[in-house]
């Protein structure tokens, strides 16, 4: 196996734990205020609920890329043709 | 191991390839219009237990789209709805067994995203017209307009790349799950899919819904929504 291929393979995982970090640590903050306000407010729960869903949405797609970045690595490296 | 980017080639239909996604989505497509036209023949003012259910699906868009648009419903109800229920049913087509949801191709995906960027275009310039729509992007201030084009782009490409991440990862580990341990092991993680693949039809219907609204709502004065629903 040549080093490009295992330098790819190993920048994925890295690509995918690390990019997982950040939204992990938002979407857990994002959560707890949102059960906070709940807890607070139990008639918003409807609102609340809605928007933390579309938060989330927004956050998680920072992970996403991380795993779209890796799928590239792996299955479409223009640097391994 | 396959890659997810690539899409499988079924049959062709003359020189055209079709491939696997494509037909599964004839298929929803066909699924939903039938379904859609059998209900709509024989509506009644006491609905049937199965025009009763399409009625629940049809208000709880309405709903949503009242709470997030704060506009009356009716002009976006068909193209939100229809979005909604394709992306879901299309998600929840990996429980027939051997269909691969549309969803987790990058094709499927990139179609969808691509209608709601001209939907946003469309509805834009029919609630404000070509200068009225232009005019928002000078918004909150002339600075931004290089912003406002770019993210206009780049919010419709996270679109596609968010359906498709979800939903293709969700396919694809449950293939890796499957080739190492048989056959009751993935069934959680399938569940799990099933939660993911609804959760990301509202999100995509909602984030629909915020961007055609931030074309739209600079142009019109928001009603007073509470005072205008009718009572049922």
């Amino acid at each position: 196996m040549n080093w490009l291929a295992l330098v790819s393979i190993i920048s994925a995982a890295v690509a995918v734990s690390f990019g997982a970090i950040g939204p992990a640590l938002a979407e857990g903050r994002a959560v707890a205020a949102a059960m906070d306000a709940i807890a607070r407010q139990p008639e918003a729960a409807n609102t609340i609920s809605r928007t933390l869903f579309v938060g989330l949405a927004m956050i998680e797609t920072m992970a996403i890329y991380c795993l779209v970045i890796a799928l590239l690595l792996l299955f479409a490296n223009p640097l391994l043709k | 191991m396959i890659s997810p980017l690539t899409s499988v080639v079924v049959f062709h239909l003359g020189p055209v390839p079709i491939t696997a996604s494509v037909a599964v989505t004839w298929a929803i497509m066909a699924v939903l219009l039938g379904g859609g036209i059998l209900i709509a023949r024989r509506l009644s003012l006491v609905p049937s237990a199965s025009q009763a259910a399409f009625e629940l699906v049809v208000d709880a868009v309405d709903d949503q789209i009242r709470d997030t648009m704060r506009v009356e419903p009716a002009p976006y109800r068909a193209f939100i709805g229809t979005l909604f229920v394709f992306i879901f049913v299309a998600n929840w087509s990996s429980l027939v067994p051997g269909v691969e949801p549309p969803t987790a191709d990058l094709e499927t995906d990139a179609a969808l995203a691509l209608l709601v960027f001209l939907a946003v275009i469309w509805f834009g310039i029919r609630a404000g017209g070509v200068r009225g729509y232009l005019a928002t992007f000078a918004l909150p201030n002339p600075i931004m307009i290089p912003l406002n084009f770019v993210e206009s782009l780049t919010r419709t490409f996270s679109l596609l790349v968010r359906l498709f991440g979800n939903v293709m990862s969700g396919v694809f580990v449950i293939g890796i799950v499957l080739s190492l341990a048989g056959l009751l092991v993935p069934i959680p993680l399938m569940a799990l899919d099933l939660l993911t693949g609804a959760v990301q039809a509202y999100i995509f219907a909602v984030l629909a819904m915020v961007f055609i609204a931030g074309a739209i709502s600079e142009r019109q004065p928001a009603p007073d929504i509470s005072s205008q629903r009718t009572p049922l």
